[in-house]
């Protein structure tokens, strides 16, 4: 028979020394940790907040660039193309944005890289690609994501990118080539322009010293052109540049509109089991017309506020002068995640309704579909 | 006494604030301060940040500095052998170290506790600098402070029967509280408020006045009573016992070879130096607050005269019920800016280091609506809280 009390002994996790021994000093330090005055030396070195400081900048094209960052005490291995949040202070509010870690994990400085391209009205991409100096500090989180090669079966991969969704794919390239266990790879890559391709030089480079790599690069702008006239991703195209697509694994990470129409070819020749997507921002289902929004009562702060069917919960409670909890803002780390009181919300990735009350809802990707009460 | 003739004229039925304007004229008044505010909500930004940043920071310095000095005197107490020991040298480290301390704590109770739990600086949405989740270092909990400042006293500022702020449940502060003879020796409690100060910020939650009255009051205070026991706890055991014990464990190699000081002195002394840094910041915090709604010439209002009350009204009493101190840059700062005591009331939730900037803009309003503000020295406003504290204790 189980003890009760026993039970909840193994469940509790031993804590190291070192967790114990700064439970301790943090008594000294009440109501702030050791670690608060430990990051004055050094903010790398804090314990409470994860940081990296930028130490080093690289303009890859005109309007991208790569930040290699040195994180703090804290920071774990992470996987080839898994991502990570970065906080960045914009006219002093902290925002926080998605970047996929574009170096390789075997990296043996202790460093990693993000590659930033601005985006037309991207504040934050912006930002970062113009204005952070050497030197400043970023709030990272821990790398997160399930977009990565698996290390148990010898998939021969393909990988199909577009822009700045070229990094996931670097960072396993990268991974793969420190290995010395190059994959027979193929990978498509779209840009506008070869001036405006992410990389370029060293993608170049690889599939002339690696006989295993297959590189397509496929120029979609004419120069001088600002309307695009080449074709996207078309399933001609793939049965052209890579006939043997059926046989490989494909990892895609790109702008919404490329992804959509993979997933619809992929749908139609019943290979979405082999299809892997890593998406720069939450994919939307479509309203219907006949949706409708209502009240969202915010029950711990008594605060009502008017919502309609397509606006987050999360926008409609910072509208509402309110500051919620968050991370992502794109559905993937649960940062925002709150209790559905009463009513009914709709989840805005899957077009879905929730009103299980009692239920855990993501504010970020979620509208009111009616009224609704939530614990916030 | 301007203020009492002024206020006998007003009948204690009236609904009437105690000045000249028509209510259009209020509304008129409002509109005006809420426009102030909207510009300092849109231009606040990076250079408010690295502001509040930089207190921060320059406030865990002071105050690891000060526990290093403090530390630092005992090895030139005079027991050690070495040249250098000497009790000039030990008094002048203890006692910068002291003053180093006591900054540190008052600089984290006004300009940056204070101030963060008003929400001035969610805005940033720094997860480490939020309202909801700081917890200052101070012997009451920082949400249920924000239950008795932010919440009772910011909405009713001086309203009698409301403000849990009005002498503090303790003192006789305005005729028009009704004199008892518990009241004939307020000076005496006002003195033991100064020097305990914190500690009755902390229990003023609990009305343990209610106690002897209501039978059910103890139940009723018993989770309240737990939680602030719980950080009174972790407030002594830092500065009372884990901070001085470490000293004496430090040193007790020394002591044990012989060449060092007892042990005793060793706790004794950085006991000493807590206690008097705690007591420094609870006299430098009383003498800020007190000045902010105590002073010769401030209004108290009926509940009849809040009824209903619209957000400009609500301007208009805490212009009335909140006073100014004069002073000079590193004064403000080290009030917490709560010298600015009507530009933080009229405005609790925008960030300190804006107020100077608005003091001016305020002033020369309340000029034109002829609305009393109320802006003195020190001296002045003290001296006639002190004033007030002697002559209220009698009927």
């Amino acid at each position: 028979m189980t003890d009760p009390k026993k039970s909840n002994n193994t469940a509790k996790p031993k804590r190291s020394f070192l967790a114990r021994f700064s439970a301790f000093t943090d008594k000294f330090a009440y109501p702030l940790r050791t670690s608060h005055y430990v990051e004055l030396l050094n903010p790398l070195w804090a314990g409470h907040a994860l940081r990296a400081k930028v130490v080093k900048v690289w303009d890859e094209t005109k309007d991208s660039r790569t930040l290699t960052l040195k994180p703090g005490f804290n920071w774990r291995g992470y996987r080839a193309g898994q991502h990570v949040r970065i906080g960045v202070p914009l006219n002093g509010v902290q925002y926080t944005r998605t970047y996929t870690i574009s170096s390789p994990p075997e990296r043996n400085d202790g460093l990693f890289t993000i590659t930033v391209k601005a985006i037309a009205d991207g504040r934050i991409s912006h930002h970062l690609v113009r204005d952070v100096k050497v030197g400043s500090f970023l709030a990272i989180g821990l790398p997160q994501g399930d977009f990565y090669l698996p290390d148990s079966r010898p998939v021969k991969p393909l990988f199909i990118t577009a822009g700045s969704g070229i990094t996931p794919a670097m960072s396993m390239l990268e991974s793969m080539l420190a290995k010395d266990r190059m994959r027979d790879t193929v990978h498509i890559h779209y840009a506008p322009h070869e001036f405006d391709a992410i990389f370029n030089k060293r993608l170049k480079q690889i599939e002339i010293e690696q006989p295993a790599y297959n590189l397509n690069q496929v120029f979609t702008h004419e120069y001088g052109e600002h309307k695009q006239t080449k074709g996207y991703f078309h399933a001609e195209q793939l049965e052209r540049l890579c006939p043997d697509w059926r046989e490989r694994e494909t990892y895609a990470c790109g702008p919404q509109p490329l992804i959509e129409a993979m997933e619809k070819h992929f749908t139609q020749e019943g290979m979405l089991r082999h299809l892997h997507i890593e998406r720069f921002s939450a994919q939307l289902a479509e309203i219907p017309k006949e949706a409708v929004g209502g009240t969202v009562s915010f029950l711990k702060s008594g605060i009502d506020a008017i919502a309609d069917a397509s606006t987050a919960l999360l926008r409609v409670a910072e509208d509402a002068g309110m500051n919620p909890p968050h991370g992502c803002r794109m559905g993937i780390c649960h940062s925002c995640s709150t209790t559905l009181l009463s009513g009914c919300v709709r989840d805005l990735r899957t077009g879905k309704l929730i009103n299980d009350i009692g239920s855990k809802i993501q504010t970020c990707v979620c509208a009111a579909a009616g009224n609704c009460e939530l614990d916030l | 006494m301007n203020t009492k003739e002024r206020q006998k004229d007003i009948d204690v039925k009236s609904t009437r604030l105690p000045v000249d304007l028509s209510d259009p004229q209020i509304e008129e008044f409002g509109r005006e301060l809420d426009a102030m505010r909207e510009e300092v909500i849109d231009s606040r930004g990076a250079k408010d940040r690295k502001y509040i940043l930089a207190v921060i920071k320059a406030q865990r310095s002071l105050g690891l500095l000060g526990r290093i000095m403090i530390y630092a005197s005992i090895l030139f107490l005079p027991a050690w052998s070495h040249d250098l020991a000497s009790s000039t040298n030990f008094w002048v480290l203890i006692t910068l170290g002291t003053l180093f301390l006591a900054t540190a704590k008052i600089l984290e109770n006004m300009e940056i506790g204070h101030n963060v739990l008003h929400g001035q600086w969610d805005w940033m949405k720094d997860p480490n600098i939020q309202s909801s989740s700081w917890e200052w270092n101070h012997v009451c909990p920082s949400d249920q402070w924000i239950q008795s400042h932010n919440i009772k006293h910011h909405t009713w500022t001086n309203v009698l029967g409301k403000d849990p702020d009005i002498g503090y449940g303790l003192l006789r502060v305005s005729s028009r509280q009704r004199w008892r003879p518990f009241y004939l020796l307020q000076p005496l409690y006002a003195f033991l408020l100064a020097v305990f100060f914190e500690w009755g910020i902390a229990i003023q939650e609990l009305e343990l006045g209610k106690m002897l009255k209501i039978k059910k009051h103890t139940e009723k205070i018993r989770p309240l009573l737990q939680r602030t026991g719980a950080k009174m706890m972790k407030q002594i055991t830092k500065d009372y016992i884990l901070w001085p014990l470490l000293a004496v464990v430090m040193t007790l190699p020394f002591t044990f070879s012989g060449i060092g000081p007892s042990p005793f002195a060793v706790f004794f002394c950085v006991l000493l130096a807590n206690i008097l840094a705690n007591i420094l910041r609870n006299l430098w915090t009383y003498l800020i607050i007190f000045c902010g709604h105590f002073p010769k010439d401030v209004y108290h209002f009926t509940r009849a005269q809040v009824k209903d009350e619209s957000r400009a009204k609500w301007y208009v009493r805490q212009m009335l019920g909140s006073c100014n101190i004069r002073g000079g840059k590193l004064f403000h700062i080290m009030s917490g800016n709560l010298s600015h005591q009507i530009e933080h009331h009229l405005f609790p939730d925008l960030p300190s280091n804006r107020y100077p900037a608005l003091a001016p803009r305020v002033r020369a309003l309340a000029e034109r609506y002829k609305i009393p503000y109320n802006s003195a020295s020190l001296t002045r406003q003290f001296g006639t809280t002190i004033w007030k504290i002697f002559r209220y204790s009698f009927p």
